[in-house]
């Protein structure tokens, strides 16, 4: 492999391992807060899918760079605007119904993009998303549970959804954007486009909401720049938990 | 006459009972039982659950912390267990005739408890460990005896905690493997964390035998099958060889062995402090309570929203099949 490709996959690896750490931190603050026991069971499931996803993703970057490099080098020592998971990821935890409607949007987002990388030229990352697509199904079946039952459930929790599912909207669009780091790795047969699934996400997740009663958001707004490491101002907060004790007793074995 | 024949019949079937109970016989949620049993299995059996749930509390506030991604994995999965714990348990519980519901606002008007130890906070990393090591390693002797309670349900529930259980003072050993032989501020922090847990661990024993309000009949019940004494002496004798092994100071200055009872002599237990923190006076207490509270009212349109939807879905099924 020559250099510049492996660097390249080593970011395209990292990113992926963002998102799913990120992601799995934020479920992962669920833990004694759901609204009932089974709820704090499976949402700890839920996020110990997506830290162990990190966790292969990190592996595999470090790895590819050697020098000794760790899953944990990723993790706790890089800072906010070295992270460049999207920003739906960093979005706070929020209420069940806000927690819910991003799952919904990202299960099926992870759905199509971990079948594709499947098929990835790279073998580790097929292996990876390998072992996602099994998770993800079970991921999917329950935010979609969860999506039917608050959307037709009471007047409450129909409100509080819609405006979960309007509040995060406009944070999809860049799951299916890709600059050129990632434009290079999909014509190398590596990387995922997303953008050739983008109308087939934006249906299943309508008719999921259309089924829950729910309206589709008609409205064009877009946040962008999580693979730039431009941040929500939530990710600094949520790194300095993360990171804290790792940072503060430098080359410790834990 | 009918009085005179009816407790007859229930001296007859208390006989019949403690007969089985002597045989080692597992009583079952239809079996016939005097009704203080019935009433001091609830008590324990949610207690333990209880237990369980609230723990989640101070380990759950280490899970966004942890100092590595495997370490963070393995609490997780850990505080997943204890939440699956807690639930066999519930389970169990509702087995005599008491809801989830009921037993669930006992907790949250303080008139059912759960392991005082779980009033005490974790400030560092270390007391992840100390709580897995010393926590669950004194929760594990008392489980394994519970292995043989007498109540099949809460035996057999039991016999399925113990296993993950083991896995869980391993991870916190493991913890403290690691802080004992790593810088001298890990060792410091392994340190720390020992000396708060050490004594707050044996008091998890409960009071000693001649203090203990439930005992006696528990133990002729055979809802308990050894004594507060005898599982804190075993959890005493296992520990000080693992204290020894980290390198750790030991926290009881006058601990000895004593050659004749083949046992370490312990030194007296703070009595004072272990009231004191169950009356209230512990660092969490409250929190505790109210973070349960906090979450399950904040969770209650979740919940009513899920009996709206299931009641639309069987509606919709009915006009259906109309």
């Amino acid at each position: 492999m020559h250099d510049e490709l492996k660097q390249a996959i080593i970011t395209y690896a990292v990113r992926l391992g963002d998102d799913a750490l990120i992601l799995g931190h934020r479920i992962s603050e669920w833990v004694s807060h759901g609204p009932f026991l089974e709820e704090d069971i499976a949402q700890g499931n839920v996020a110990l899918d997506f830290i162990g996803r990190s966790r292969m993703y990190y592996t595999y970057a470090a790895d590819l760079t050697g020098n000794d490099k760790t899953e944990d080098d990723f993790a706790f020592l890089r800072s906010e605007r070295e992270f460049q998971n999207h920003l739906i990821n960093e979005l706070p935890r929020g209420d069940f119904a806000y927690s819910t409607a991003r799952q919904l949007m990202l299960d099926v987002y992870h759905s199509h993009y971990l079948s594709a990388l499947m098929n990835s030229k790279d073998k580790t990352l097929a292996a990876i998303a390998a072992k996602g697509v099994k998770e993800t199904r079970y991921h999917l079946r329950r935010s979609t549970d969860w999506v039917l039952r608050l959307g037709d459930g009471t007047e409450e929790s129909h409100q509080r959804l819609q405006s979960a599912v309007d509040d995060i909207w406009g944070y999809t669009n860049e799951l299916f954007e890709h600059d050129l780091l990632e434009q290079n790795l999909i014509k190398a047969e590596i990387a995922v486009d997303a953008s050739l699934f983008k109308d087939q996400w934006l249906a299943e997740v309508s008719e999921i909401l259309t089924a829950a009663t729910l309206k589709v958001p008609a409205t064009e707004w877009a946040v962008r720049g999580g693979r730039e490491g431009y941040h929500t101002e939530n990710l600094g907060h949520l790194l300095t938990e993360l990171q804290h004790v790792h940072r503060c007793y430098p080359n410790s074995q834990w | 006459m009918t009085t005179i024949n009816q407790s007859e019949e229930l001296t007859a079937l208390e006989e019949k009972f403690q007969a089985r109970i002597d045989a080692e016989q597992k009583i079952e949620p239809k079996d016939w039982m005097p009704a203080g049993y019935r009433k001091n299995l609830i008590r324990q059996i949610s207690q333990h659950a209880h237990s369980e749930v609230i723990g989640m509390q101070p380990e759950g506030n280490w899970i966004t912390r942890a100092p590595s991604l495997r370490r963070k994995a393995v609490l997780l999965a850990k505080v997943q267990d204890e939440a699956g714990h807690g639930l066999y348990l519930y389970s169990a519980t509702e087995s005599l005739g008491i809801s989830r519901a009921e037993l669930i606002a006992a907790l949250q008007d303080g008139s059912a408890k759960y392991a005082s130890i779980f009033n005490y906070p974790t400030q560092t990393w270390g007391d992840i460990g100390a709580i897995g090591w010393l926590v669950d390693g004194a929760a594990i002797c008392n489980q394994v005896s519970l292995q043989r309670t007498s109540y099949g349900p809460y035996s057999r529930g039991m016999i399925r905690i113990c296993k993950e259980e083991s896995f869980h003072q391993r991870q916190g050993y493991q913890i403290m493997i690691e802080l004992a032989k790593g810088s001298p501020a890990q060792k410091q922090m392994a340190q720390d964390s020992l000396n708060r847990f050490y004594w707050p661990s044996l008091m998890m024993f409960g009071p000693h035998d001649s203090e203990s309000a439930h005992s006696a009949k528990s133990m002729k019940w055979k809802i308990k099958r050894e004594t507060n004494d005898d599982l804190r002496q075993k959890f005493i004798d296992q520990t000080v060889p693992q204290i020894e092994y980290l390198g750790l100071e030991h926290p009881d200055k006058s601990l000895q062995w004593n050659e004749e009872r083949g046992h370490y002599d312990s030194g007296e237990i703070d009595w004072e402090e272990f009231k004191s923190v169950i009356n209230g006076n512990g660092h969490c207490n409250r929190q505790r309570i109210q973070h349960h509270v906090k979450a399950h009212e904040e969770g209650a349109w979740v919940r009513d929203a899920q009996i709206a939807y299931d009641e639309k879905q069987k509606a919709r099924r009915a006009e259906k099949a109309a």
